[in-house]
């Protein structure tokens, strides 16, 4: 009980986030992404602020023992760069600049009742069924390093 | 809203991120990566499904309030509807294909100095302002 409430404040927070900093609005995304034509730098001040907080925080938070609500922390440990990294994420901007949409922004607009919202997530689990029959065997280096992945067989600590 | 405040909105909601993340970690032990979160809800092999679908619950909810007091979060699409389902269909393959998101390699995988998170970031910055830069300069479509 506790944890599902810990996760649906920590979900509203983050959904309140996105929606205040412009994420949503792919319009305001696609002209973060557009360097070379009328460029809105206000993204950059999203990331800013998440990182600024986080980094500080998660400094404090990682020397814990373990985390308030489980037994240990489930942080990636893959350190290594390899293609499946690049292409993947390579694969991701060209649908991010496409679309102005990645994948957070997109859940929450869902809330909105946006048609093109429920277009791309349905299209997006689609793509994330197809990435894991494409990779069936499963190597460590799938471990996501952000995006926690297969979280069974990450490390308790890096 | 000028350009100064809206610099600064963006700030406070880049803040709120970095405050849920840390969260996350705080109670969970958990990256606040969506793709991961989300993906881990249907996929075969991923744990603490409890976890991953009251987030994502949070998430919607959160849509679901904004649009009711801050309407202009959603401003309308830009893109036909085959277009943007074209764009979920690579954002989710590469997503979980590169291991993260945005938020997952771009704000927690950063915070923690992670070289994967880095060269993941400016990968998909850099193909993001290609396509952008294709699409609107070399091909004129959207705006």
């Amino acid at each position: 009980m506790k944890s599902t409430v810990a996760a649906l404040a920590a979900g509203l927070l983050f959904g309140t986030g996105l929606g205040l900093s412009g994420m949503t609005q792919p319009l305001r995304v696609i002209a973060f992404l557009d360097v070379a034509g009328a460029w809105d730098p206000s993204l950059m001040f999203v990331m800013l602020g998440a990182i600024g907080v986080h980094f500080l925080l998660a400094r404090s938070i990682r020397r814990r023992e373990r985390p308030l609500l489980d037994t240990r922390f489930h942080l990636p440990s893959a350190t290594r760069v390899d293609g499946a990294l690049i292409a993947g994420a390579a694969v991701f901007g060209i649908g991010w600049g496409l679309g102005g949409f990645c994948p957070g922004p997109a859940i929450v607009s869902l809330g909105s009742g946006s048609l093109s919202a429920f277009v791309f997530v349905g299209a997006m689990a689609l793509g994330m069924v197809i990435a894991q029959v494409v990779r069936i065997p499963k190597r460590a280096s799938v471990e996501a390093e952000g995006g926690e992945g297969l979280s069974r067989v990450a490390l308790s600590r890096e | 809203m000028n350009v100064i405040a809206s610099y600064g909105v963006s700030l406070l909601g880049g803040a709120l991120i970095g405050l849920s993340a840390s969260l996350a970690l705080l109670t969970h032990g958990r990256a606040a990566g969506i793709s991961g979160l989300f993906g881990g809800l249907f996929l075969p092999g991923y744990d603490a499904r409890s976890f991953r679908l009251a987030f994502v619950v949070g998430l919607v909810a959160a849509g679901l309030v904004l649009s009711v007091v801050y309407p202009a979060a959603f401003a309308t699409g830009v893109r036909s509807l085959f277009v943007v389902g074209a764009a979920g269909l690579l954002v989710g393959f590469g997503t979980r294909l590169g291991g993260g998101c945005t938020s997952g390699h771009g704000v927690c995988g950063l915070s923690r100095l992670s070289g994967r998170s880095m060269v993941a970031t400016a990968t998909f910055m850099g193909t993001g302002m290609v396509t952008v830069f294709v699409v609107r300069h070399l091909l004129g479509g959207g705006r």
